[in-house]
């Protein structure tokens, strides 16, 4: 179904979040919507989809307006969408995410099963969504909306937080889905997956469009033209340089760590001073396990731990962090910051000592000095759940107590656009240039093989050796994290 | 004791465990749509003496449970309106209505106290109560117990087997995911609110019209609270729910024997130590005991063991909807 944005606007407040947005997506390609955070792509996909509501223009179908008010509508004109954090019920069994709906067929397992083998997805329709990946409840998603029939489909940011293999499983469907004539919208800030799956790509900046350009494959000049329309200017990502000390900072000796799905044991493994340590892995294979028991979060249920020639084992998370450890963890509004507090609240929170009267002078200033030096987009009085996700990030790096020796981060830049991402790595490798220890957990590869000097892969319940990034591709790392050390 | 007075004894645990099955399950309906009514033990009053009066002045004791109905689901709908519409804490609406009806109950009750209403039949089932043991425990009853068994199956069967069923707990799981796939959330919340505060109602009705038939000031408080802390303990499954209560009714009944032999500690302990034994059972199953427990045991067993122990709230229980 060939598809047409003609003049659309969208204000929320004060912000144009659409400014006069046309553009066609022709039936049977695979369209990519390019732009950084806060560019007015959600936006313009969620008015496509019925979730909000635009202000002006209109949207075509095959040259005719159509009226979307709801999701409903959407789904009864043949919209569907798949969204960055899958909008399913993780306490329902797969075979209930796949039926909840107020119409239409009753569905059976065997047909799930059925729908599922047409696109090599392996899917149990009696096991908890919960239990699953991200990539697996977005198939789940796919599956449905296929089920529903629609012909048009978007996707938003579908490639944050799945494996390589699943990246690999949902291009093909898309692919599939194009040549049946079908018109896919593919939206997402990552130029390495726009140019490997779409057929054309439109960049929006500031809510409007700069432009739309096909996508040839092969074509070299293509991602710099592509950084060029996004940002008005060329990146450098930040590299970072080879780690010589051989001092060693954290050392692990014949630990297990267990929760109720799965049990590791790493023999040995020792993390020197100023290294980058990246775990790769599916989602839930063990590297938050590895994070939390070296955050002395959680206790392993055998081995030592040392930072520094200082024993840390069953010691309580208030001793690591005098050690000088620092846990950033992944989610941001739930475990790092405190939702209902403002930015210099969260500065007393961090330097509270046994006072029992806030200093609000020195709260304001503390927090002045973090958003000049870490270049938040907010006042000391902003209350963080207000930040947008690249700010609420910059947040919490801000906060880190200086002089640390171990840095332990889950999906540091996840849904982070670009600029916000560079930011944030150049940060942290100043902080390994201070003798800091960095490990992170991400499911984005290239930025493990951009950022690490060693990998660690967690697959089937093993953790690898460390691996060397000299040389290491991400499609290597991609095929070890499927089992193939 | 011997087997005649062991099976009279289970009869009555059963029959008197009835009407607070009706209102935990009840409870878990409005629960599991994503909000908490936590007005239940002063409905059950409202309600029992709404019954009561209704059924003394028609002389017919149907006409009473329709009444107790009616009182249940007008005070759900003032919790509905409060908690959906407005928006407002959930935890404060109910618990304000709960003081408020207990309150009115003695204020409306006082000209009815120690009075006579028609009474709930005994109506021992053919066939059925001629099964040996089961027969006299299950089926030597009343039209009340018969339904309080009806209700179990039927409503774990519609959570379960049917697509309302799955409709509601998607409302009370992820509203917004729920709100995508077509479900109209706020009429869903409101329905289910009012059915399960009918129920409560009518086990209101079933105490002062069957069970404790008759009517006194504050005359069965207590057991609202009792109904809420068995949702929590049945994990908001009508199953293990009315699991719950009969065994908080066996207890009952089994302590109250125990009174008359034990002679040596006071009575007054007797019958509050149902209470303790639901506070045990609640710190077991929704502290992280069952986690510790179950890091005893092996993977593969590990998992199928939180399943059926673990008790997780419906993911937005009590909180309001808010589309984008």
């Amino acid at each position: 179904m060939r598809l047409e944005f003609r003049n659309i606007h969208k204000t929320f407040g004060q912000v144009h979040a659409n400014n006069d947005v046309s553009f066609v997506v022709e039936a049977g390609t695979i369209h990519g919507l390019l732009g950084e955070n806060g560019a007015g792509k959600s936006t313009l996909v969620k008015m496509l989809t019925g979730f909000i509501s635009r202000d002006s223009g209109e949207i075509l179908f095959d040259d005719k307006p159509v009226l979307i008010r709801t999701p409903v509508d959407g789904i009864r004109q043949g919209v569907g969408m798949l969204h960055q954090d899958p909008l399913d019920f993780p306490a329902l069994t797969v075979l209930e995410n796949f039926r909840a709906m107020a119409g239409g067929r009753w569905y059976t397992a065997a047909d799930l099963r059925k729908l599922a083998a047409e696109f090599n997805f392996d899917l149990d329709p009696e096991e908890q969504a919960g239990n699953l990946t991200v990539g697996e409840r977005q198939q789940i998603e796919l599956l449905r909306l296929l089920a529903l029939g629609v012909r048009t489909l978007v996707l938003d940011e579908p490639t944050t937080g799945i494996s390589a293999h699943q990246k690999d499983q949902l291009f093909a469907a898309m692919r599939t889905l194009a040549g049946q004539g079908k018109s896919v919208i593919f939206v997402s800030h990552k130029l390495e997956d726009v140019e490997e799956v779409c057929d054309y790509a439109t960049v929006m900046r500031r809510g409007g469009v700069v432009g739309s350009l096909p996508v040839a494959k092969g074509d070299d000049t293509l991602a710099a033209r592509l950084v060029d329309m996004m940002f008005g200017r060329e990146l450098a990502l930040p590299s970072k340089p080879l780690t010589t000390t051989p001092t060693p900072a954290l050392v692990l000796e014949d630990v297990v760590l267990e929760d109720e799905r799965l049990s590791i044991h790493v023999p040995k493994f020792i993390a020197p001073c100023g290294e980058v340590i990246g775990l790769a892995g599916l989602e839930g294979s063990g590297q938050r396990l590895f994070i939390l028991a070296c955050a002395g979060v959680q206790a392993p249920s055998r081995g030592q731990i040392h930072l520094r020639a200082v024993n840390l084992t069953h010691k309580p998370y208030a001793a690591y962090q005098d050690a000088g450890v620092c846990y950033v963890p992944a989610d941001r509004m739930r475990e790092g910051l405190v939702p209902g507090l403002t930015i210099q609240e969260h500065v007393a929170l961090r330097d509270g000592s046994g006072e029992f009267f806030l200093n609000t002078t020195a709260m304001q200033q503390g927090a002045e000095r973090a958003i000049a030096e870490y270049k938040i987009r907010g006042t000391p009085t902003s209350f963080v759940e207000r930040l947008s996700g690249g700010n609420q990030q910059r947040t919490q790096l801000a906060l880190m107590p200086p002089d640390l020796k171990l840095i332990l981060m889950e999906h540091p830049t996840r849904g982070l656009d670009i600029d916000s991402t560079i930011w944030i790595w150049k940060l942290l490798i100043d902080r390994c240039a201070q003798g800091a220890t960095i490990m992170f957990a991400s499911s984005d590869l290239d930025e493990i093989v951009q950022y690490s000097d060693r990998v660690l892969v967690f697959s089937g319940g093993q953790v690898s050796e460390p691996i060397s990034t000299q040389g290491l591709t991400a499609d290597r790392l991609g095929e070890m994290i499927g089992g193939k050390f | 004791m011997n087997t005649t007075e062991l099976i009279s004894l289970l009869a009555i645990a059963v029959a008197a465990a009835a009407p607070i099955v009706i209102a935990a399950i009840g409870e878990t309906i409005t629960e599991r749509v994503g909000v908490i009514n936590l007005s239940a033990d002063g409905v059950i009053l409202l309600a029992g003496l709404g019954g009561f009066v209704a059924a003394q002045t028609t002389k017919n004791v149907w006409i009473g449970f329709v009444a107790a109905a009616i009182v249940g689901s007008l005070v759900a709908l003032v919790v509905a309106f409060g908690a959906i519409t407005l928006k407002q804490s959930q935890t404060a609406i109910g618990f304000v209505l709960a003081l408020l009806c207990t309150d009115l109950s003695s204020f409306l009750g006082a000209p009815f106290v120690l009075t006579d209403a028609p009474r709930v039949p005994s109506w021992p089932l053919p066939l059925l109560s001629d099964i040996p043991y089961l027969g006299p425990i299950l089926f030597h009853a009343d039209a009340v117990v018969y339904f309080t068994y009806l209700l179990i199956g039927v409503s774990w069967f519609y959570f379960y087997k049917t697509r309302p069923g799955l409709l509601l707990r998607s409302v009370g799981e992820q509203p917004s995911a729920a709100f995508a796939r077509g479900v109209p959330v706020i009429a869903t919340r409101y329905l289910y609110t009012i059915v399960g505060g009918a129920l409560v109602g009518i086990a209101g009705a079933a105490f002062t019209l069957d069970i404790k038939a008759g009517w006194t000031f504050r005359h069965v408080a207590g057991y609202g609270w009792i109904a809420l802390s068995l949702v929590i303990f049945g994990g908001w499954n009508p199953l293990k729910v009315a699991l719950g209560a009969y065994l908080f009714g066996i207890t009952q009944s089994l302590l109250g024997k125990a009174q008359s032999v034990v002679t040596l500690i006071p009575s007054q302990v007797f019958p509050i130590l149902p209470f303790v034994f639901m506070i045990l059972v609640l710190m077991v199953s929704s502290g992280d005991l069952v986690d510790r427990m179950a890091r005893l045991f092996p993977l593969g067993v590990r998992r199928a063991l939180l399943r059926t122990l673990r008790a997780t709230p419906p993911n937005s229980l009590g909180k309001p909807f808010e589309q984008d």
